[in-house]
């Protein structure tokens, strides 16, 4: 997901600047935080970042039939949050936006909004609301989907906001058609494959996820379940 | 591997394929399987005609083949990172439950 570059008004871009480079400082103050507290999380960390590295450069065939990728960031949002997520992101939209020319150094501050904050932090809140109630794995399904789709829906909204021709609801339909149903299927997917990798960390490694806080810690090491 | 992981791995090859069999013969010539990103600034240029992006990328790739070899390169790192990380695991998963 990317706005192109030069493709927002200075005004737009340096609001979602803004708000973004906020986001980005407090996510590396916890992610340092994070990293001195509990060193031995830093494979994880490695794990949700390469996630998003490999998803976001999948470019995948919509029944719309227009293409477009996952972001990855379902993964990291459930279990570090939406501040460090944001983080991992910007390296991802860096890569792409300097050697790829996908998104840009202009329309930076705006696809971290989208797709570094506001998708994880939709994804985080379902996460929060269905754990417990439903099986873990299928919590996470939810919560990447909801992360992936959310991402589209805001990035929407934010072009909506920036050209709303002839009015803004009129705009965020348009816009919407384009990304957000392009995206369901799209969603889907990427939901199936976080749960997927969810639950081989939990197979292999339920000691590193105990210690995120994200699962009770009763399970001992090695212990599948 | 559970029943649930399997059906989970068919229905991602289901989603993926589905699009490619539904447009079967349909290229891009005709309008599919562009990306979502150009048309959403095709839709931007078709809503308001003068308006000009203000910034160009500072460097694109020269073309279509290294754009490619540059997301096969990102693909790569990732995919390296994730299958350190399981291998890793995995083998010292085997390794603590043998003993």
């Amino acid at each position: 997901m990317h706005i192109m570059e030069g493709f927002l008004p200075p005004m737009w871009a340096a609001i979602w600047f803004l708000i973004s480079g906020i986001v980005v400082i407090y996510g590396i103050i916890q992610l340092n935080k994070l990293i001195s507290e509990k060193p031995e999380i830093k494979p994880t960390l490695a794990l949700a970042g390469a996630f998003m590295f490999v998803l976001s450069s999948l470019k995948l065939p919509s029944v719309t039939g227009s293409c477009s990728h996952p972001t990855g960031s379902g993964l990291g949002a459930v279990m570090f949050g939406p501040a460090i997520t944001a983080v991992l992101a910007t390296i991802v939209l860096l890569f792409q936006a300097v050697l790829l020319a996908h998104g840009g150094l202009t329309t930076l501050g705006a696809n971290i909004f989208s797709m570094g904050i506001m998708g994880p932090l939709i994804g985080y809140i379902v996460f929060k609301l269905l754990k417990g109630k439903i099986n873990i794995t299928w919590a996470v399904v939810l919560a990447a989907i909801f992360a992936n789709w959310g991402t589209y829906v805001v990035t929407s909204i934010q072009l909506a906001l920036a050209y709303p021709i002839p009015d803004f609801g009129t705009a965020l339909s348009n816009f919407g058609t384009v990304f957000a149903i392009t995206q369901i299927p799209l969603a889907i997917m990427e939901g199936l494959l976080t749960g997927l990798i969810w639950d081989y960390i939990m197979k292999l490694r339920p000691d590193l996820l105990s210690k995120l806080g994200i699962i009770d810690g009763k399970l001992n090491n090695g212990g599948a379940q | 591997m559970e029943l649930k992981h399997v059906l989970m791995i068919i229905g991602i090859i289901i989603l993926t394929i589905a699009p490619l069999v539904m447009y079967s013969g349909l290229t891009e010539e005709d309008g599919y399987f562009g990306g979502a990103d150009g048309a959403a600034s095709d839709l931007i240029m078709e809503l308001s005609p003068e308006y000009e992006p203000w910034f160009e990328p500072f460097w694109e790739p020269p073309s279509g083949e290294i754009e490619s070899l540059l997301f096969a390169l990102q693909a790569a790192i990732g995919a390296i990172i994730i299958g350190y990380f399981f291998g890793y695991n995995k083998a010292k998963y085997d390794f603590e439950s043998k003993n």
